[in-house]
């Protein structure tokens, strides 16, 4: 709703080094900085940085925050270890889903949810209006007089269940955090060299607090490439120096990498993006991650009663992996066919740099079977199906 | 990088070199950057007659695809079939072993009238960036 651009703390750094820069959910972002496909393998074969301070970090605190988490996602955080993390969705009350989230246990208390930054207001708009919601009813309450007087934090009244438990204050951290992240194979090691954390030990999807060039910082193990690596939140003045340090631990510079390889990345792992894959007219189950919808939980959710439908229905279309037969690239919003007509739509195409062939991933009708083709600019050209990922690092 | 002054351009970010009744043609340096990585090139067939500001041919990168046009009239007399194998020709030496087809033009005069000085298409690239 602003025409402002905005820039992360490493914007200097992103201009010494020559990159191509666009705009991106409200904020000028590296695109590459030099060969994509370069940054892309690096992060396969290596380690790369990545700058993704656009993200946005909403924390929830209090007694009453696991609770109110539970109240708010498809998920289950109440159940999370503290220094655990887990991949959630927020959805509407009808299924469809507003974000797809990395929650973090930071603390007993203390919650951080990690939303797209396209999304972040309406996450921060929704997570603070459900703890007013009466949860016993399934009701979905109006925005909370608080939040229309505006500011941060924001205590609100916590869900039926929150409030037997205590209070909850959702904080917008977006602008007093910076994300810095190493991914790739060699990740750990480089990292470990600048942190007082024991990586090594760390599992996947988690967490803690630790130091990163002598800088306090959230250290988790996640990310959005299908390879191992760490995401560093710090405060935005610390970024730099946290960069620094992990870009000159390797003789003539750590490759870093910009949102090109991040997209083409993140779809050879098969992980959906956002306006993709994701939207307000998508469930989780036909997305192909009904397994993050947490129907087992006690008490009501936002959307239970839509996705517990949906979940005995099941879904009418189909997430589904597509190899191109040609060396022509499937792109977002081209038809998906059979010899019967139409069956569904291209969600995201890319050239994968590791397999050297298009990969796609769409939206099918559940029943349709192949052989498929993509009308790719009119002429159509033959797609294979497969298996999701396109890559698994650990095969 | 740049805008080698010995050649001609067009709006499209193609460019033009001539010699004799052959002209050779390519992307510019601004276009490869602004595509990144191209990873395939569709060219048009040998013998191929090309009318001037038709799509004959798409260069795919890894964000996107562009259609290629005919920048002047003529006859399609070879392309650069190393392109199959390496499209990072284009990226890497987009005014030489990234050249994409050569045609015959039947007046160049006139053609090279519609055409962009590299002064030209400076500014155009320019005001672009």
């Amino acid at each position: 709703m602003t025409s402002t651009v905005r820039d992360t703390p490493l914007r200097a750094v992103h201009e010494r080094l020559g990159a191509t820069m666009t705009e991106f959910a409200g904020w000028r972002m590296p695109l590459r900085y030099g060969s994509e496909t370069a940054e892309h393998n690096a992060v396969r074969s290596s380690a790369a940085l990545f700058d993704l301070s656009h993200m946005g970090e909403i924390a929830l605190t209090g007694p009453g925050a696991g609770a109110a988490l539970d109240y708010a996602v498809c998920g289950w955080p109440s159940k999370l270890a503290v220094g655990r993390a887990r991949y959630t969705m927020l959805c509407a009350p009808d299924g469809g889903i507003l974000d797809d989230l990395i929650i973090y246990r930071q603390a007993a208390d203390r919650f951080l949810v990690v939303a797209n930054a396209s999304n972040t207001a309406v996450v921060l708009a929704e997570l603070r209006r459900r703890g007013t919601a009466p949860a016993v009813t399934g009701g979905y309450g109006g925005a909370s007089p608080r939040e229309e007087a505006g500011g941060a934090p924001d205590t609100m009244a916590p869900s039926a269940i929150g409030r037997a438990a205590g209070e909850t204050v959702v904080t917008d951290e977006s602008d007093t955090t910076g994300l810095v992240s190493i991914q790739g194979p060699n990740g750990c090691d480089i990292l470990s060299r600048h942190t007082d954390l024991p990586l090594a030990e760390m599992p996947y999807y988690a967490g803690a607090y630790g130091t990163v060039a002598g800088r306090p910082a959230w250290v988790a193990r996640t990310g959005y490439t299908g390879e191992d690596g760490f995401e560093i939140f710090c405060a935005p003045d610390d970024c730099e120096p946290v960069w620094d340090a992990l870009y000159h631990s390797v003789p003539g510079g750590l490759p870093v990498a910009g949102l090109a390889a991040r997209d083409t990345l993140r779809l050879e792992a098969g992980m959906p993006l956002y306006g993709n894959e994701l939207g307000p007219d998508v469930t989780p189950y036909e997305a192909g991650l009904g397994r993050v919808v947490r129907l087992d939980k006690p008490g009501d959710f936002v959307g239970r009663e839509a996705l517990a439908a949906r979940a005995a229905s099941g879904p009418r279309r189909t997430l589904i992996g597509l190899l191109g037969g040609s060396r022509r690239v499937p792109r977002h919003g081209y038809p998906v066919l059979t010899g019967s007509g139409p069956v569904g739509v291209v969600t995201s195409g890319a050239p994968s740099p590791t397999l050297g062939l298009p990969i796609a991933l769409a939206y099918v009708e559940r029943d349709a079977t192949g052989p498929f083709v993509i009308d790719i600019r009119g002429k159509t050209e033959p797609a294979e199906k497969t298996g999701l990922p396109f890559y698994d690092r650990r095969k | 990088m740049g805008v080698p002054a010995e050649l001609r351009y067009t709006q499209e970010h193609e460019w033009i070199s001539v010699e004799g009744s052959t002209a050779t043609i390519g992307i510019t340096d601004f276009a490869t950057q602004a595509l990144g990585d191209v990873v395939y090139v569709s060219l048009p067939a040998v013998g191929a007659a090309l009318a001037a500001g038709e799509p004959c041919g798409e260069v795919e990168s890894t964000k996107s695809v562009s259609d290629l046009y005919a920048p002047v009239d003529g006859e399609v007399l070879e392309v650069n079939e190393e392109l199959n194998d390496d499209p990072g020709l284009i990226n890497a030496e987009p005014y030489g072993l990234g050249w994409m087809f050569k045609i015959r033009v039947a007046d160049w005069q006139a053609a090279e009238a519609s055409l962009l000085s590299p002064a030209e298409y400076d500014a155009l690239t320019k005001s672009a960036g």
